[in-house]
């Protein structure tokens, strides 16, 4: 009965982790310029992989495995904001500008970087 | 000193973690010495400092982080909506918000976190000026209300 209930919710962590993965995929297809596409990266990076990774530590139980699953996901939530900004950083520096739909109305203009 | 003996120690565990050796001298031993050795390079590349291994944050982090987590699941929501929606209803603004942290490491924390959530990415970081992309209204708003940055500033504390 507990190995059910305990499959039952690394399955529903698992699917639920693989439709945000698809969702951010899409997300990286239909979004319009390089700056927004992130954001669907960031779905994935977060929520996809995140709660894949916490469905796999349930299959793994209390082991070994499930602290080197954790410090997978300590590692992504690390690395991938860092290489996120160096890709921005790396788009601007190459001059492309961000698609801007909505002057902020109350903010200043933002600096050409 | 602090900083290498603290670091030697999350290396021999994250040394045990991994290889899952906890009583075979014929490993612990080139263990030990590997650890060693990585501390000894990064001391000699001067990366460890209250700036590369910040373990004066670790306290302060701790409440942060189960936020930090909240938040990125709300936001993953709000997005995830926004991409299925036949016509996306996004409203991509690029606006300034200012940093309060006084060090690096603060700043570097508020920028990564505002990354880690989805809608908003940080694409510049200029003196304690963050040049932040966004993807929706809602998500530039949550983040001109400055409870982020109230929180990272608190996570780094007086010191």
């Amino acid at each position: 009965m507990m190995a059910l209930l305990v499959d039952v919710i690394s399955w529903a962590c698992i699917v639920v982790g693989a439709v945000f993965a698809v969702i951010g995929a899409v997300g990286i297809l239909r979004l319009p310029d390089v700056f927004s596409r992130m954001h669907g990266a960031g779905i994935i990076d977060t929520l996809g992989a995140g709660l894949i990774l916490v469905g796999l530590m349930f299959q793994a139980g209390f082991s070994l495995i499930t602290v080197k699953l954790i410090l997978i996901v300590v590692f992504v939530l690390y690395t991938s904001p860092t290489t996120t900004h160096a890709l921005a950083r790396a788009a601007l520096n190459g001059g492309v500008n961000p698609l801007i739909e909505r002057k902020e109305a109350g903010g200043d203009e933002p600096s050409e970087a | 000193m602090v900083h290498a003996i603290s670091l030697a120690g999350v290396l021999c565990v994250l040394w045990l973690l991994l290889s899952g050796h906890f009583h075979e001298p014929l490993l612990l031993g080139p263990g030990v010495a590997s650890v060693a050795a990585v501390v000894f390079i990064a001391r000699r590349m001067d990366v460890v400092d209250r700036e590369g291994h910040p373990i004066h944050l670790t306290w302060r982090a701790l409440p942060y982080w189960p936020w930090l987590l909240w938040e990125i699941v709300k936001a993953n929501i709000d997005v995830a909506r926004v991409l299925v929606r036949r016509r996306m209803p996004t409203d991509i603004s690029v606006i300034n918000v200012k940093a309060t942290q006084k060090s690096d490491v603060g700043q570097v924390v508020y920028a990564n976190s505002i990354t880690l959530t989805p809608g908003t990415v940080t694409i510049a970081l200029d003196d304690n000026i963050l040049t932040i992309h966004a993807l929706t209204t809602s998500a530039a708003e949550g983040l001109n209300t400055g409870e982020m940055d109230r929180r990272v500033t608190a996570v780094e504390g007086s010191s």
